[in-house]
């Protein structure tokens, strides 16, 4: 019954394996474990979006195989950090595995580390056609996505060890953000890479992560970005936790198209021939980023409006975060017409994805820097 | 209508539902929304006349730069949106549910064998097997006989695809409707017809005319009113341009308590208000406390926690006679934010107080100089997501004044209530400056060992006093003989210098004594002898202030590094008070807080519409890009089958799904 079930004739549930049982089951413990536990200190808000998080893990890692074991296995490790604190931030500095391994900060350097180290192996697969090295690279991504996510666990823990009254989900500055979207955007890569068996891809994603990732390391060494902070009022709402990961898939998403628009204007004009994936399959799956990435920037902007309507007295105030987040909505919008509509392949298309990374860029950084507004979360 | 007319509305109709129309509009949009960005919006029109001059500050309002997203010419670019949107789904729409519906089972032979995936089958499954095959794989289907015998069997799946193009495109003219609620452009009508003329005199609430005053019945409104602790407010203020709107509110809000926490470090934790609202009509009371992120809604009206500032503190000041500073310090007592009546020095002079402040949470980056910030901001924004907190420290209680002469002059100063200390030593601390645009200057008086300013103005009125020279040079100049430091010969001529000395400085500090030196020593020795004067005048001051204390009928001081320090200090104090300027010293020894709660009130009819949009926008997405539209032919005709394949969209996905669909029918047909 091979044949049908590649068409979609079972039911989905029946398709299911053991694993993915196993995966859901141990998904529903482990939310189960963290209401019993601190479900007294939740909103109904909160209890609401534990909920609908299980499921959407439970959801994720049926539709995503990879994700059965990526996600258990940084939870288990981000549990295995928590261990070893025995509730003193002090022991980061002296217990060996916090140290060097599984602190929020040594978690976040080693996911660094790695996510440089893929990229330079991802194109030295690319150059020399290496299957074994881009394996080797997807590997690397991999790890730190594995480190990154164990890092924002971690941290979220450390965040209440510092006072109970400033923990919160590591959600809330610049430096937190940069750390979600290198995760995002390589999560979303490693599905793509999976799906196109098109590995070459990374040397091209991981160059806009290992951006990423240098601002990180410049904002924690030269800035001392990574302290925690405490959460400022505006802040304390539960709507972050939804609004901030949902606009770090469209961001993630965006970054991700548009870097497979650089390899696709390449592979266009024939540069590094033969040892790039075929534009079309290029074309294609920059197609699909942005459109899961157009997705869930609207949700994200909705959310947005609605915590706006929460906290700052209306749905929208033309604030310059909320204006620019309009325009990277118009933007993508008229992409997605053009394509869709006029039916444009190519080119044209590519460089427009290209130049919608830089509109996302200021949207996301720009704004913050330059603009005054109540939305400037984090300056430089 | 003539031809021309038709052709003309149809043509015209053509544009606008066109989507070069609409895609040319999305980028107007987004260019004029950059325009909003980049101009900070709805500032006081000074602010923006000052910053840009007379000329463009009439050009830029002409063109509506300062609210550009309620300008009529961005109204129009919206309004065009909505209309190309609407005229879109006309256009569309009917064609769209038709495609919805058929099945297209007249398809021919010719265009079914002409599809891109098309394929004759080996084997010849019969009708129903077909039928079955496509129920179980989803498919709906209508079948089709022909006049010659032949069957066509049409099925499809996935119509809701183009059901994603009615909820987005719809979804998006019900957001701009519901926006349009929610908008101001009644009020903006209003105003062009002059039945609505907005405030711009600076009036108690109850004197603002009729024309200037909006009836709680107004359908959606968004202002602010600040609320001083026990005090209450029934209208809010909305800004309109050059001026402000009185929007009466159908219920009164009593500010109870305002309260502000802060975190270890310094940051904000907490701003909350407990507030009363008394219906107008019924009288019901309810009781609340509103939060930022936690607004309270009432009768449709959301109330939200704004900004915070000083309500109208009484405090009481020590006023220190800087004219005649041997006088004991008198009471003063005022309440900020309002002006009274000082005479001083015989001469009348109207203190304004300005805002008093119980933290002064201040940045101490800038090191050991306090960061010339900007005091003039009254109310801090509660709402502001910026969180740089790592170098705060609190300075305490302050509060601002300005002294205003007779002939209207003032200056204007910030004075800290609690001692702060720097390198090791404690001050009052006190800023002064003439222009609102100048950072403060910033006097540090040192304390004494009981903590308070009393020995510094004791050392000052006798600095300041030329009948106690005579008796401090000779004392100097004694010590000095007797040290050895000046021959006994010396010691008249030293004593004189040290008179001198001590008036120059008396009189301008020690901006007075340069002032000499350029006059009268040359340039090139005046190093030296600055030098001199500074030794000079460094150990004379213990000696001023020994008579001081012995004047005072008190011990005299302790003569140890510390109590040295302090003496050294003093004198950069009374020499900085040269540019103080001021007739007393108002030393703020007391308070009472009122804190006031600055109090966004909303009323948004289109808020629901809003958000009904944007449900069906997010489903719209879902539809149009993860359902996708599938149709499938069988074509059987003399024992004979075709396959053909067609989507909406063509990609990869559809060979590969083709090609399992032809394997399995062959392996169905094959029983």
């Amino acid at each position: 019954m091979e044949l049908s079930d590649s068409l979609g004739t079972t039911h989905p549930l029946k398709k299911l394996t053991p694993g993915d049982w196993l995966y859901a089951l141990v998904v529903l413990a482990a939310a189960g474990v963290a209401f019993a536990r601190y479900g007294d200190a939740m909103d109904v808000y909160e209890d609401a979006i534990l909920a609908g998080s299980t499921l959407g893990l439970i959801a994720q890692g049926w539709f995503w195989k990879a994700f059965r074991w990526y996600f258990p296995l940084s939870g288990a490790l981000a549990l295995a950090g928590i261990g070893l604190y025995e509730q003193d931030l002090a022991r980061a500095q002296s217990a060996f595995g916090l140290k060097y391994l599984l602190s929020s900060q040594s978690a976040i350097m080693w996911m660094c580390t790695l996510f440089f180290l893929a990229t330079a192996v991802y194109w030295l697969g690319l150059l020399k056609r290496s299957d074994l090295l881009t394996r080797i690279a997807s590997g690397l991504t991999w790890s730190a996505a594995v480190m990154g996510l164990t890092g924002l666990f971690v941290r979220w823990y450390e965040s209440y060890l510092i006072a109970p009254d400033v923990g919160h989900i590591p959600v809330s500055n610049l430096y937190e953000v940069f750390v979600l979207f290198c995760l995002i955007t390589a999560l979303m890569y490693l599905y793509y890479e999976a799906k196109f068996a098109a590995r070459q891809m990374g040397a091209f994603v991981l160059l806009v992560i290992s951006a990423a990732v240098g601002f990180i390391l410049w904002y924690t060494f030269d800035r001392q970005a990574h302290e925690i902070q405490p959460l400022i009022p505006a802040l304390q709402s539960w709507w972050m936790k939804i609004h901030v990961p949902a606009n770090f898939v469209g961001y993630g998403a965006f970054a991700l198209a548009a870097m497979l628009g650089v390899a696709e204007l390449m592979a266009l004009k024939g540069w590094l021939a033969g040892k790039l994936p075929a534009p079309e399959v290029l074309d294609e799956v920059m197609y699909k980023a942005i459109a899961v990435g157009f997705l869930f920037f609207t949700i994200a902007t909705i959310l947005g409006a609605m915590w706006a309507a929460d906290a700052w007295g209306g749905y929208w105030s033309w604030d310059p975060k909320e204006t620019w987040a309009l325009i990277v909505w118009l933007n993508y919008a008229a992409w997605l017409h053009i394509r869709l509509v006029k039916g444009w392949r190519g080119a044209p298309l590519a460089w427009w994805a290209v130049i919608g990374l830089f509109v996302t860029t200021f949207a996301f950084i720009g704004v913050n820097m330059f603009l005054s507004g109540l939305h400037s979360y984090g300056s430089l | 209508m003539t031809v021309r007319q038709t052709s003309f509305r149809h043509a015209l109709y053509e544009l606008l539902s066109s989507m070069r129309f609409a895609i040319g509009l999305l980028t107007i949009l987004a260019i004029a929304s950059v325009v909003g960005t980049v101009l900070k919006q709805n500032e006081p029109y000074p602010n923006y006349a000052f910053e840009f001059g007379p000329f463009w500050f009439e050009v830029f309002e002409t063109l509506g730069l300062y609210d550009v997203y309620h300008s009529g010419w961005f109204l129009t670019i919206l309004a065009f949106l909505v209309i190309s949107t609407t005229l879109c789904i006309v256009r569309n729409g009917p064609g769209f549910i038709k495609d919805m519906k058929a099945f297209r089972e007249k398809a021919g032979d010719n265009s079914l064998a002409a599809m891109k995936h098309s394929a004759e089958l080996s084997g010849s499954p019969d009708a129903a097997t077909l039928s079955a095959y496509l129920a179980r794989h989803g498919f709906r289907h209508k079948r089709h006989e022909r006049d010659d015998g032949s069957v066509v069997i049409a099925a499809k799946k996935g119509s809701a695809n183009k059901l994603g193009y009615f909820f987005a495109h719809i979804a998006l003219v019900v957001i701009c409707i519901g926006g349009l609620l929610d908008g101001n452009l009644p009020l903006k009508i209003g105003e062009l017809l002059g039945r609505i003329v907005p405030e711009t005199r600076d009036v108690p609430q109850s004197q603002v005319p009729d024309e200037s005053r909006l009836s709680p019945a107004n359908l959606s409104y968004r202002g602010n009113v600040t609320i001083a602790e026990n005090k209450s407010a029934d209208v809010i203020f909305l800004n309109a341009g050059k001026g402000y709107l009185v929007q009466e509110l159908p219920f009164i809000v009593t500010l109870k308590k305002f309260h502000v926490d802060y975190y270890s470090n310094g940051m904000p934790k907490l701003f909350a208000s407990d507030i009363v609202v008394t219906d107008k009509a019924s009288g019901r009371e309810t009781p609340a406390t509103v939060k930022v992120n936690h607004p309270l809604i009432v009768d449709g009206v959301a109330i939200y926690q704004a900004s915070f500032g000083d309500g109208g503190s009484p405090v009481t000041f020590k006023a220190w006679n800087l004219g005649q500073p041997s006088q004991p310090p008198a009471t003063v007592k005022g309440v900020s934010l309002a002006s009274q009546p000082l005479e001083a020095g015989g001469a009348r002079y109207t203190l304004e107080l300005g805002e008093f402040r119980l933290f002064n949470i201040e940045d101490t980056r800038s090191g050991e100089e306090l960061a010339a910030k900007d005091f003039e901001a009254r109310m801090k924004d509660a709402r502001e997501v910026r969180q740089d907190a790592k170098f705060m420290k609190n300075l305490g209680p302050s509060i601002a004044f300005k002294l205003r002469d007779a002939q209207g002059q003032a200056r204007e100063y910030m004075h800290y209530m609690s001692p702060i200390e720097q390198d090791g030593a404690r001050y009052l601390i006190a800023g002064v400056r003439s222009q609102v645009s100048e950072p403060f200057a910033y006097l540090r008086l040192p304390l004494d060992d009981d903590d308070k300013i009393d020995s510094f103005m004791r050392l000052y009125a006798t600095l300041k006093n030329p009948a106690l020279y005579d008796e401090i040079a000779r004392r100097t100049a004694q010590k000095a003989a007797a040290g050895g430091v000046i021959s006994a010969d010396m010691q008249q001529q030293f004593e004189n210098s040290v008179k001198w000395i001590l008036a120059r400085f008396g009189e301008g500090g020690f901006k007075g004594l340069e002032s000499f030196l350029d006059e009268r020593v040359p340039a090139d020795k005046r190093a030296a002898v600055a030098q001199t004067y500074v030794k000079i005048l460094q150990g004379a001051v213990i000696d001023v202030m020994d008579v001081a204390q012995e004047k005072a009928g008190l011990a005299p001081w302790p003569k140890d590094g510390a109590h040295y320090r302090m003496l050294l200090d003093g004198l950069v104090a009374t020499s900085a008070m040269a540019d103080y300027r001021a007739p007393v010293f108002l030393q703020l020894t007391d308070f009472t807080q009122v804190q006031a709660s600055g109090l966004q009130l909303t009323r948004s009819p289109g808020k629901n519409l809003v958000y009904l949009g944007s449900l069906l926008l997010v489903i719209g997405i879902i539809l149009m890009f993860y359902v996708r539209e599938l149709r499938m032919w069988f074509l059987l005709r003399d024992g004979k089958v075709r396959v053909a394949m067609a989507s909406n969209r063509h990609n990869r996905e559809l060979d590969q799904e083709f090609a399992r669909h032809r394997d399995a029918l062959e392996q169905v047909s094959r029983g």
